[in-house]
């Protein structure tokens, strides 16, 4: 049997949480799959409380901030929400398939939102199947959501926020922090997470990278070395560090399979953290009624992830004749937000990045009237 | 370098320093937040709106020390915990510390304990003059220290456990 349905959001992250409370607000009937047990994405996890402006709830701890987006799509008769729904293809005629309940389920949605958020990069090195070494988002799954003590001494790889925040954590659930090193000349997080590791007492080494993991059984320790100015290693400066947990925080790659596999267009953009989806103002992709929203379409933020999500429902609520001049207004406000999220040094990088997106989009638009 | 190792130069420290002068009209609040990150929640933690994030919220905020009265609200809002309120009027050789704190066990006021600097290194131990909880959704308790005054502008975070009584 085929489901059909209006809007079909696929994640139930900040993004999709965002894009199904916009659609339906607008009166859209939306359809919410999340693979996982509970909705919420990155933010099931996150324990620290958040930056950004109040406008998307900074000084909140991201636990919380997930709890109210999800309560808001709970209370909303338009939304349907399916948990442990994984989506798996979505093909040209418009279906697409999702595995619920050991189901195969088919839906055939007017519009679709991806919001699938993104998946951790690893580090090629000797050693590095060795039990005890994992990504940060696997630490802070056992540490935050199954309350499992994941380690006793742990090295940190990676002084983004990721790797500074999951050390901070690390540190509260009572494991110790043997050190966070970098590979880069300087810290790439936020300099005042940095600075709160770092006054309880954890290294932060930049221009260090990992030379090998050991142990026989499980991971027993790490040698790590100096880099220099052109990232080779320094010889005679490996250092020894033992530990039972190497932790890898060396960024995400947005997870882009179903566009991908709908047909959108698709580009490397290095300030995005790989390819993505191009897309326009309103977050379509090349592919019409299909849109994209959160870090699928570049490695960024909560706060930048639900006003995109925002976008996003708006733009495909209205598309499908509710309310169209107010969600135009409704798009127009997000699309500002997100500008003043972006104007700083920090939002630099992902402006440059999408800027390439929107020459990319216009060339398409245009080779296709010339066509 | 702030940058390369998380702990901030003498410079940095001395460019949000409060004069003497202000110092000896009584404790007052210190943003040790140096770099321009798209963050604003200390501007809506004060009431007598004594932090600007201006004109853009990737501005670094600043403190008007003259307005600031130090009552230490915007301590536990700020996400960063990058906020501190020094008074160096409490005692005639001691200054009162308020720092943000967000782990477990957290100290008894009376208790004393172990002072850490910006790089988490051991200057002392010291009184616990007052805990205040951040409360149910916050979560982040600010702790009050009672510190030598020449280290007022040293002691920035205390070491987990350990706590010594009387
Ligand atoms: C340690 C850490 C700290 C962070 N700190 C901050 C911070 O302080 N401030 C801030 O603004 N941001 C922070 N972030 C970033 C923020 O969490 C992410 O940018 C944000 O969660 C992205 O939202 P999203 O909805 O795009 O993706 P996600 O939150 O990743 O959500 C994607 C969802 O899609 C689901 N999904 C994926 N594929 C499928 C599929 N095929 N079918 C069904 N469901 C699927 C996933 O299970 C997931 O629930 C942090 C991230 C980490 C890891
Ligand atoms: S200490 Fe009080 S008055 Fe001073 S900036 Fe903070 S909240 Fe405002
Ligand atoms: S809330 Fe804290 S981290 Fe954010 S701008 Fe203010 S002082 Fe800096």
């Amino acid at each position: 049997m085929i489901k059909d349905t209006e809007i079909l959001v696929i994640g139930g992250g900040p993004a999709g949480l965002c894009a199904a409370s916009a659609a339906a607000s607008l009166g859209a009937h939306v359809l919410l799959c999340e693979r996982d047990y509970v909705p919420g994405g990155q933010l099931v996890k996150q324990t620290h409380k958040f930056f950004g402006s109040e406008k998307q709830y900074a000084g909140d701890r991201g636990i919380h901030i997930g709890q109210r987006l999800v309560e808001d799509v709970a209370n909303n008769p338009n939304i349907e929400v399916l948990s442990e729904a994984t989506v798996l293809g979505m093909y040209e005629d418009g279906i697409v398939t999702v595995l619920h309940d050991n189901r195969h389920l088919k839906i055939r949605p007017k519009k679709t939102i991806v919001a699938t958020g993104a998946a951790e990069k690893f580090l090629a090195f000797p050693g590095n199947d060795l039990p005890g070494i994992y990504g940060a988002g696997a630490v802070q799954t056992l540490m935050n959501v199954a309350g499992v003590k994941p380690a006793e001494k742990v090295l940190m790889v990676g002084a983004g926020n990721i790797g500074l925040i999951v050390s901070y954590q690390l540190l509260q659930a009572g494991v110790e922090v043997a050190g966070v090193i970098e590979a880069a000349p300087h810290i790439g997080g936020y300099l005042v997470h940095a600075s709160k590791l770092r006054r309880a007492g954890v290294p932060i080494r930049t221009r260090y990278t990992v030379k090998e993991a050991y142990g026989t059984d499980s991971l027993e320790g790490v040698v790590i070395c100096q880099l220099d100015e052109s990232w080779q290693p320094i010889p005679g400066t490996e250092e020894n560090i033992p530990c039972d947990t190497l932790c890898l925080a060396v960024g995400l790659t947005p997870l882009t399979e179903l566009c991908w596999q709908a047909g959108c267009d698709m580009a490397f953009i290095r300030e995005l953290s790989g390819h993505v989806p191009i897309v326009d103002e309103n977050l379509e992709t090349s592919v019409p009624g299909i849109y994209a929203a959160g870090d699928v379409s570049g490695i960024e933020e909560a706060s930048s992830a639900m006003v995109e999500g925002r976008l996003a429902g708006f733009s495909a609520a209205g598309a499908l004749g509710y309310q169209p001049e107010k969600a135009k207004e409704l798009c127009a406000a997000a699309a500002d937000e997100l500008r003043e999220l972006r104007s700083g040094p920090t939002g630099a990088k992902i402006m440059a990045g999408l800027s390439k997106v929107a020459a990319k989009q216009k060339a398409e638009k245009g080779g296709a009237c010339i066509c | 370098m702030l940058i390369e190792t998380g702990i901030p130069t003498p410079e940095d420290i001395q460019s949000v320093t409060p004069s003497e002068e202000r110092f000896r009209k009584g404790p007052v609040a210190i943003a040790e937040c140096f770099q321009k990150i798209p963050c604003n929640p200390c501007t809506k933690a004060c009431v007598k709106q004594a932090i600007r994030v201006e004109p853009d919220i990737n501005e670094t905020p600043k403190i008007d020390y003259d307005v600031c009265n130090g009552c230490g609200a915007c301590i536990a809002r700020c996400p960063g915990l990058a906020i501190f309120v020094v008074d160096k009027t409490y005692g005639e050789n001691e200054a009162l510390v308020k720092l943000p704190f967000e782990f477990l066990p957290i100290p008894e006021a009376g208790q004393k304990a172990c002072g850490l600097d910006r790089s988490g290194k051991e200057l002392g131990w010291f009184r616990v003059e007052k805990v205040i909880p951040g409360g149910k959704k916050n979560m982040t308790y600010t702790i009050c220290l009672a510190v030598p005054k020449e280290l007022a502008m040293e002691v920035r975070n205390i070491r987990v456990g350990g706590y010594q009584n009387g």
